[in-house]
């Protein structure tokens, strides 16, 4: 939560996404910022499985506002859109977009420099001063690149992930009903694998939420060992950098 | 001192309680006027503390239940103790807040300590009296009424009859009689039979201020139902149904969320109801279903920051909104400590700050304003400084005079008219 003041809007007019981001061409801002907020609300609605039980009405809502940005996309044929953009770009575009999804909020309140990626220039600032029980409750303000995760997903297989949504929608409400130890990987079981590396990382920051930064950390980085791309690389020595300075102290 | 979770006078305005996020109530009470001050009106003190709910463990689904205090809703007073309704998610009680400033002396069998005397030793009877004591107010538990609600508890209101009240989840409404805590009515069901179908939650209910049959219920989706009990024994089916349709220009994936209402509050004439969404309270005649006779904005500037506001959850929070004694006038709270008020006849509206650092004590308030465009004008604020921290969900008006009490996070303000 802003503790003093709003700094920006979260959609801040036209961000083209360059060529220098693996390729992907540039889409028109609407259709960007739907896409973020559509991941954004999903994170919400995941991430609300607290000590407490969650609140139903603010489930209900996000859960509404998903659906009908789920409706609209269908409508419009963005789907289709996506599915057109090469498929050759997928492998470096899920490490891309995982990387920045292993941002910990913690880096992202203190505004720790992590590299960007060509124009994608987010200040992150210190949101979500959320209560105790909600810390783990991660990149929220990632937009662009989660962008390019779901682009990820949708290139794979738009039907299945359309589908997938609606199954995670209808698995957050039974779960909201009768809280089962693994309702967050109840959501991702009949994912395809490509939500892979999202499931890790978020089931890691679930099921341990008192854990350390360098605990965190290390769960994300296996993701990253595989990256092949020089920015990747530099970004995998920022994170053993980072871990290293926590080990330390 | 903990975040206040809830504010109410009284019938008479006498008293005022507050709840907090640690399951407290604090009631203050308003000094007796003296005749040698006639100008520093009875100002309010605390006169009772106690603990109302705990916080639990719900061993079936491995949940804590939060003793933060949801409502307090009071009784009107029929004798010398004073009693009101408190509830947290779960459970409501019932208390009892009672004075005691006698107590008896001279038993024949107790000693002044309370130890028992040999029964040989006593050679005269006497008949005990009451003797003054410093004042004492006591709070006692008089009924618990619990394990009646699935879901998180939103509202209580207390019927007209004085004899039943309701207490209101997200998806249930039940009705209970004050004697009896095994048993209750639901009188309202929304939940889906396929939990996955749930698109709609009950947000706030408040029964009909003088016709005991009727009460109202509001939800996420902006609508309001009004429901007669003697039609049938489940209110499933509204009486009335009032919805303002939607302005398609300014249609947003914000929309649904914004109209969802957060508060609703029958006019002490019952004539009216006031319900209050994210940017906007609404006056609705009864009589009219289709739209609400009047609108007004609260802080319309945060339309634009709506993304930004979902992103951080303000969206999602749930402000109240009270009416004045004669119903002329109608509050509600914002962020930065702002408060409004917007009066019903001169739809002359102001913005007033509930601060200790920009207010004396005795001070007269003054005016805030949010700026909007580019230029501000001194003592402007604009809207990207203001603390969305702040926020000021509960407020209360005494219900004959011009007090009113303001909880922002974990300080209550009272402010008085001007006395000249």
């Amino acid at each position: 939560m802003f503790v003093r003041g709003l700094k920006r809007k979260c959609f801040d007019g036209e961000e083209d996404i360059e060529g220098t981001l693996a390729g992907i061409k540039a889409i028109p801002s609407y259709n960007l910022q739907r896409q973020s907020l559509l991941d954004m609300s999903l994170v919400k609605l995941q991430l609300c499985h607290m000590l407490v039980e969650p609140n139903l009405c603010r489930s209900v809502l996000i859960a509404n506002t998903v659906r009908q940005i789920q409706e609209e996309m269908t409508q419009d044929g963005t789907w289709q859109m996506i599915n057109t953009q090469s498929t050759g770009q997928a492998s470096l575009d899920r490490l891309v977009s995982t990387d920045i999804l292993c941002r910990s909020s913690r880096d992202q309140a203190e505004g720790k420099h992590v590299p960007a990626y060509g124009t994608f220039n987010k200040d992150f600032e210190s949101d979500q001063a959320q209560d105790s029980s909600e810390t783990m409750s991660t990149a929220p303000s990632v937009q662009a690149p989660r962008n390019l995760q779901s682009n990820v997903w949708e290139m794979d297989n738009p039907q299945e992930n359309k589908g997938n949504f609606q199954k995670s929608l209808d698995q957050i409400f039974e779960t909201l009903e009768n809280k089962s130890p693994n309702s967050v990987e109840d959501l991702f079981s009949e994912v395809d694998n490509s939500y892979y590396d999202l499931d890790t990382m978020l089931t890691g920051m679930m099921s341990n939420t008192k854990m350390g930064h360098c605990d965190s950390l290390e769960t994300f980085s296996s993701p990253t060992n595989t990256a092949s791309n020089s920015n990747c690389k530099s970004d995998l020595n920022d994170l053993d950098h980072i871990v290293e300075i926590l080990v330390e102290s | 001192a903990d975040i206040i979770s809830t504010v109410e006078f009284n019938h008479t305005g006498e008293l005022l309680a507050t709840g907090d996020k640690g399951g407290r109530v604090v009631i203050f009470q308003r000094e007796q006027e003296s005749k040698n001050q006639p100008h520093r009106r009875g100002e309010y003190n605390v006169y009772s503390t106690f603990q109302s709910h705990e916080p639990e463990f719900d061993y079936l689904k491995s949940l804590e239940i939060e003793e933060k205090i949801n409502k307090i809703r009071w009784l009107p007073q029929q004798n010398a103790a004073y009693f009101l309704l408190s509830t947290n998610d779960k459970t409501v009680k019932l208390w009892k807040v009672s004075e005691r400033d006698k107590r008896p002396e001279g038993y024949n069998l107790k000693d002044e300590e309370g130890r028992l005397r040999d029964p040989s030793m006593i050679t005269v009877l006497r008949v005990p009296v009451l003797r003054p004591m410093d004042l004492m107010v006591e709070a006692t538990p008089r009924r618990v009424f619990a394990n009646a609600h699935t879901y998180h508890i939103n509202s209580i209101s207390v019927n007209s009859d004085y004899e039943t009240y309701m207490s209101a989840d997200d998806l249930r409404i039940n009705l209970w009689n004050f004697e009896i805590t095994n048993q209750s009515f639901n009188i309202v069901d929304i939940k889906p039979a396929n939990m996955e179908e749930l698109t709609e939650v009950i947000t706030a209910a408040e029964f009909h201020p003088h016709h005991c049959n009727t009460f109202v219920y509001s939800s996420s989706k902006g609508t309001i139902r009004l429901c007669d009990m003697r039609t049938a024994a489940l209110c499933d089916r509204h009486a009335k149904f009032f919805e303002e349709p939607e302005d398609p220009s300014n249609r947003s994936f914000f929309s649904e969320i914004i109209s969802s209402i957060s508060d609703v509050k029958f006019s002490h004439s019952g004539r009216y109801i006031m319900t209050r969404d994210y940017l906007t309270v609404k006056v609705w005649d009864l009589n009219m279903e289709n739209r609400p006779i009047e609108t007004y904005q609260v802080h319309d500037y945060l339309r634009s920051k709506l993304c930004s506001l979902y992103e951080n959850d303000c969206i999602f929070d749930k402000f109240e909104c009270v009416w004045n004694g004669s119903d002329s006038v109608i509050m509600t709270g914002s962020y930065n400590n702002f408060f409004r008020m917007f009066d019903r006849n001169t739809k002359r509206d102001v913005t007033l700050e509930a601060s200790r650092e920009n207010s004396k004590p005795r001070a007269i308030l003054k005016p805030r304003k949010v700026c909007v465009g580019g230029k501000r004008r001194k003592d402007e604020i604009s809207v990207d400084s203001l603390d969305f921290s702040k926020k000021i969900l509960h407020t209360a008006w005494h219900p004959s005079e011009n007090i009113i009490a303001v909880a922002a996070t974990n300080n209550l303000y009272i402010f008085q008219d001007k006395v000249n």
